[in-house]
């Protein structure tokens, strides 16, 4: 039984690999019929192995660990390619492959007729190994793998557009802010190999409390740098708003469900290391708190429906740091997975919106498709109950849990911005689905003649997911003594966690959250129901305001500034000096020799005399046959490498100096 | 003057090497123009006799000719990787000439002339035999980076190259000259034992170090001995631009870490500080020139100063440590040259074969679209670039691996991290190539114009480089023990 379990938990990762291999070799030579049959047929499989792997823990409620095969040994090193199955794997298993699965069916509809429809899937797939890898690994660098793995497809799936200008600057956007954050994994890889002497998670953390504060506080904080940037938090979340340029799909995968998530799982995973340094909690409980307050406050006046959307995933993932920052681990996990059905149900429904318009985007130019597209209406408005976060529907459930730790551990200022924050995602959200289903219409002739509902292919995974952000918040009931809690206190559970809170306290925050949720609701009824004029009137009376949530205050630009132009500016400056070199910096390298020792104005006189009159020489005898030859560069060259001799002669004489002469000289 | 059988013997791979490359020399007047291609096969056959014998050397140390030339592990691990990157360069050097409409027999003459050079590099044990072995690599590539004898270019490459290439010698015989007075003899082992007995604070041993550093470190392309790098590898004729990226770098390594371990280890406090600060530098220029190139060759030509950036690290490690912590600093930086080697040899491969109306076509927006015209060749280009970037699974990924925890296992977390972030830097060149290729339409004559000139020898080449980057990737351990067992020993 052991053994056919463990060959399962192989397999999970090696069905969309297949389809990958398949596709990606021969995927020209057969219909498209047949690839998207492999490509989603490939995540189904490794669904039905995760149900069973999944039954099988349940059953055990023991961690496993099986090694596919010995990866990297030498010296004290061995890195096996081994898989960790364990309650919080499980989760994020289901999560991905199920919800996987079904954006996959969704895309079949969604991408039907678009060219390179073959090389989708190969991506999409592509990325489901990475991400599978991702939180399969029992060590750092399988979990590295896949965390570069998902950054990779990420990219490749953004610039899919690539006629688009847009798609390919945010797709090189996306990769490049997520690799500053990797170079911060990546170093704490590092800082735990040196200090464990071990990447296996299991000896990490049972030997964690051996670290020193300090240390404890740098691997931490090095963890962050890592998670921020892959999961969009302050200061590295503008690569997903313009990520959005992807098909709706790889939004709702990779920039919703899933790979966004990865640095909250990856916190979770560490939550040993991170347990042993209350600065780096509190960095990370403000950084989530922060992170959903103002990513909420952008969220308000976008116009583009994905880009509303992807501000309020930031806003979410904010949350859930919070939930970690907090010590609620397991909190954070179930908003993790509540918002991986609710906001893939909202990408999707906006994809069939925006399917239905052929592809219009901007919110101004919709409104009154409700009798229109009436399925989508429906799912798109339980969508956004379940994230404002109204009783019973999945995110209210999280969320409350997240919110209640934060004012029952008196982190009330915190409390105080989730609050906020969770008033304004409701109030933006109804906001979306007023204008987008209610109201007046705002259609061109042209799209609006061409309205039509999505096919059954797209429908259907979202009645699915609509189901489940019904219903995905009943496992976390009671608040923090449900199942879900129970299934997760072995690896996620902390001393936090246990404290009792009084019921009518419980209740009183969940009726608190409940009335501004409504409250939000009320507030985008009362501007967008009708066709009332206030939300215009508002803007206009506080345009400074306005206009810098419109620019998303101006971050980009200031990362431009800040960042981007001095770094091309740098490499530039360093190019043109390459190109043609300052005489003066010899000149100047030659009379600070003038001041050095003896050793070296001798060698001036030898070598470097010597050596130009050899150049001179050979370059008259060149001259000869060939005059375009750039005589002067040359001589510029020769005389950067004399000036390099000379910085590394003077820099050994740094060394030098102090230390006895007892050499030669002496002698 | 007799030599005795045995030593002849030791050195029988070099023999037949520059014997074939004196067979090649003769035949060459004597083949019609169509038929030249015999000598390349030549060449390959030479080549396989090597690696069979260089094989059976793996295991002891033999000193042939009164020391001045040693065969132990280390040599043999440059020389089997030598033969390898020269034999796909062979390959890639048949399928290039023919698109060039280059007859040229005694180019593969030239080849072999300079992989004796480079053989001798790495199993030289005398400071003399090394500058031998350089010379002759080195006037053999000024010689091929000429080869387009009608193109300015190249004859500007082939020009500046000689000039610096004579200066930068004359600075290494400079050393070597006050090394012989300063130890009385030029073998590594005797500068070695004066070193121990007279100790290290001595003004003209600081000089010949910084001297030695210098010729070595224009040889292999690091910052500030560097600039000749991007004019000559962009106006050589691409197939001789991957030899000397690939087969000339690393035979300088070779010989570096010989002269710096074997003869100036006692020394290894003073320039490990002096590679430090070199190491920072060519990281910081090679990424960051690196960014703002339109021509791909010259950005390969920056990239591959930063990888020599990145090996140096393990030197650099290597050189603060004795025992395990400095063997595994230079296993490493043997294992990244390796790797290293496949991965921009694919990638110059692809370059040289790109082709506009008979020219190469090597400007950045060139590959625009070419993931439409050539999926095939646009994958492999990936899988490189990936891999250069040091994205896992690839090759790339180990290598860098490796160096950078040979870095904080050595102490000098500082250095990873600022090499970590040059190396995120790195992505943003490398992936504007893929983003070029896969997410932009080509324009105009690009469209029509520009495609791969395919053939069943340039197939072979690309296979093998990519065979190469993802299995090293892979299953790294294989070479990981190779270089080990290889790795010299701070003594």
């Amino acid at each position: 039984m052991s053994d056919s379990i463990d060959l399962i938990v192989k397999l999970i990762p090696l069905f969309p690999l297949m389809a990958v291999i398949v596709n990606g070799l021969f995927g020209h030579r057969y219909s498209h019929d047949l690839a998207h049959r492999f490509a989603w047929g490939s995540v189904l499989m490794s669904f039905l192995c995760v149900l069973a792997v999944f039954t099988e823990t349940l059953r055990t409620g023991a961690a496993r660990e099986v090694v596919a095969y010995k990866w990297i040994f030498g010296g004290d090193l061995t890195i096996n390619l081994a898989y960790l199955i364990d309650p919080l794997t499980c989760i994020m298993l289901l999560v991905i492959t199920g919800v996987g699965f079904l954006i996959h069916v969704y895309s079949v509809g969604y991408m039907h007729g678009e060219s390179g429809f073959t090389r989708f899937f190969v991506y999409m797939n592509l990325f489901m190994v990475s991400m599978l890898l991702l939180v399969m690994g029992n060590n750092y660098v399988v979990l590295f793998i896949g965390w570069e793995g998902v950054g990779l497809c990420s990219y490749l799936l953004i610039g899919y557009y690539y006629d688009k200008v847009s798609a390919a600057k945010a797709a090189t956007k996306a990769f490049v802010v997520n690799r500053i954050g990797d170079a911060g994994f990546l170093l704490a890889i590092f800082l735990v190999f040196v200090n464990f002497r071990t990447l296996d998670y299991t000896q990490v953390m049972q030997n964690a409390a051996q670290l020193s504060p300090e240390m404890a506080t740098a691997i931490a904080l090095c963890l962050l740098i890592g998670a921020v940037g892959k999961s969009a938090q302050l200061p590295l979340y503008t690569w997903l708003p313009d990520a959005m340029e992807g098909p709706t799909p790889v939004s709702a995968l990779i920039h919703a469900a899933t790979m966004v998530t990865a640095g909250v799982y990856m916190i979770v995973r560490n939550h040993a290391i991170f347990d042993l340094s209350p600065t780096a909690m509190t960095t990370v409980a403000w950084i989530g708190g922060l992170t959903a307050l103002f990513a909420a406050t952008i969220g308000l006046v976008q116009t583009d429906i994905k880009r509303v959307l992807a501000y309020s995933t930031v806003s979410q993932l904010g949350y859930m740091f919070l939930g970690c920052g907090l010590g609620a681990y397991t909190a954070a996990v179930f908003h993790l997975m509540t918002h991986a059905f609710f906001k893939a149900l909202l990408f999707l429904s906006a994809g069939s919106v925006i399917h239905a318009l052929s592809g219009e985007q901007d919110i101004r130019k919709m409104g009154a498709l409700k009798s229109k597209i009436p399925w989508t209406h429906t799912l798109f408005l339980i969508g956004t109950i379940a994230i404002a976060g109204i009783p019973p529907l999945a995110g209210f459930w999280s969320k409350d849990e997240i919110m209640g730790h934060a004012f029952v551990h008196h982190h009330y200022v915190l409390y105080g911005m989730a609050a906020v924050g969770a008033f304004l995602t409701s109030f933006y959200m109804f906001r979306l689905t007023y204008l987008t289903f209610y109201g007046t219409s705002r259609l061109d002739h042209h799209t609006a003649e061409h309205v039509h509902e999505s096919p059954m292919v797209m429908i259907g995974p979202l009645v699915v997911l609509a189901s489940l952000s019904v219903i995905g918040g009943f496992p976390g009931v009671p608040p923090e003594n449900g199942w879900f809690h129970h299934f997760l206190h072995s690896v996620a559970g902390v001393a936090g966690e246990e404290h009792a809170t009084a019921p009518a306290l419980m209740l009183g925050l969940m009726g608190t959250a409940t009335v501004i949720a409504l409250l939000g609701w009320g507030l985008a009824h009362y501007f967008y129901s009708g066709p009332s004029s206030a939300a215009d009137a508002l803007a206009a009376r506080m345009p400074g305001v306005y206009t810098t949530l419109l620019n998303k205050y101006f971050v980009d630009e200031l990362y431009d500034r800040l960042f981007v132009e001095p770094t091309k500016q740098i490499g530039r400056l360093c190019d043109w000096f390459d190109r043609t070199i300052i005489d003066g910096l010899v000149r100047s390298i030659d009379r600070g020799t003038d001041a050095s020792s003896a050793a070296i104005t001798w060698t001036e006189k030898h070598v470097v005399y010597a050596g130009l009159n050899i150049i001179g020489y050979a370059n008259h005898l060149l001259a000869r046959s060939w005059r375009r030859l750039q005589t002067g560069m040359v001589h510029q060259y020769a005389a950067i490498i004399v000036a390099g001799l000379f910085i590394l002669v003077h820099l050994i004489l740094l060394i030098w100096t102090g230390s006895g002469s007892n050499g030669y000289l002496s002698r | 003057m007799t030599f005795p059988l045995q030593d002849l013997l030791t050195i029988l791979p070099e023999l037949i090497v520059i014997g074939t490359a004196c067979l090649i020399l003769a035949l060459d007047p004597i083949l019609e123009a169509t038929k030249k291609d015999v000598l390349a096969w030549l060449t390959l056959g030479a080549l396989a006799m090597c690696i069979g014998l260089t094989s059976s050397q793996m295991t002891g140390r033999v000193s042939a000719f009164s020391g001045m030339v040693v065969i132990d592990a280390y040599a043999a691990f440059w020389k089997l990787l030598l033969y390898i990157v020269t034999g796909l360069t062979v390959l890639l050097s048949l399928a290039y000439l023919k698109a060039e409409r280059l007859s040229i027999g005694e180019y593969y003459g030239f080849i072999l002339l300079a992989l004796a050079g480079m053989m001798v590099m790495v199993s030289g044990a005398d400071l003399l035999t090394i500058y031998l072995g350089t010379e002759l690599m080195s006037l053999s590539l000024y010689v091929m980076a000429g080869l387009k004898r009608t193109e300015a270019r190249s004859l500007e490459a082939s020009a500046k190259y000689f000039v610096l290439g004579a200066f930068s010698s004359g600075v290494l015989l400079y050393g070597i000259s006050l090394l012989f007075g300063l130890a009385g003899s030029t073998g590594l082992s005797a500068i070695a034992a004066a070193i121990t007995a007279h100790g290290t604070g001595d003004p003209l041993l600081s000089l010949a170090l910084v001297l030695l550093a210098v010729g070595f470190g224009f040889k292999m392309a690091v910052v500030p001995f560097h600039m000749w790098t991007p004019d000559v590898y962009q106006g050589a004729p691409t197939s001789v631009t991957a030899f000397m990226a690939v087969a000339s770098k690393a035979a300088s390594f070779g010989a570096f870490l010989r002269v710096f371990v074997e003869g100036l280890g006692a020394a290894s406090a003073d320039w490990s500080v002096l590679f430090t600060v070199v190491c920072l530098a060519t990281l910081a220029l090679g990424n960051l020139v690196a960014i703002v190139q339109t021509n791909i060759k010259r950005m390969l030509a920056y990239s591959s100063i930063a990888h020599a950036g990145y090996a140096l690290i393990g030197v650099v490690v290597a050189g603060g440590h004795s025992g395990e912590g400095a063997s595994t600093g230079f296993a490493s930086v043997l294992l990244y040259i390796a790797i290293y080697s496949f991965m921009t040899l694919g990638a110059f491969a692809l370059v040289g074969m790109l082709r506009k109306e008979g020219q190469e076509s090597d400007q950045i927006e060139d590959y625009a679209g070419l993931a439409k015209r050539e999926p095939l060749a646009a994958f492999f280009m990936l899988v490189f670039l990936v891999s250069l970037a040091g994205i896992p699974p690839t090759a790339g990924f180990i290598g860098k691996f490796y160096i950078f925890m040979a870095a904080v296992n050595g102490g000098m977390t500082w250095l990873a991290i600022v090499a970590v972030i040059f190396a995120a830097i790195s992505a943003f060149y490398y992936l504007r190539i893929v983003m070029v290729m896969y997410m932009r339409e080509a324009e105009g004559s690009i469209a029509t114009h520009s495609r791969l000139e395919t053939s069943p020898a340039l197939s072979l080449v690309l296979a093998c480089a990519l065979a190469g980057v993802v299995l090293l990737g892979l299953f790294p351990n294989g070479l990981w023990s190779l270089a080990s067992q290889a790795a010299p020993l701070l003594k």
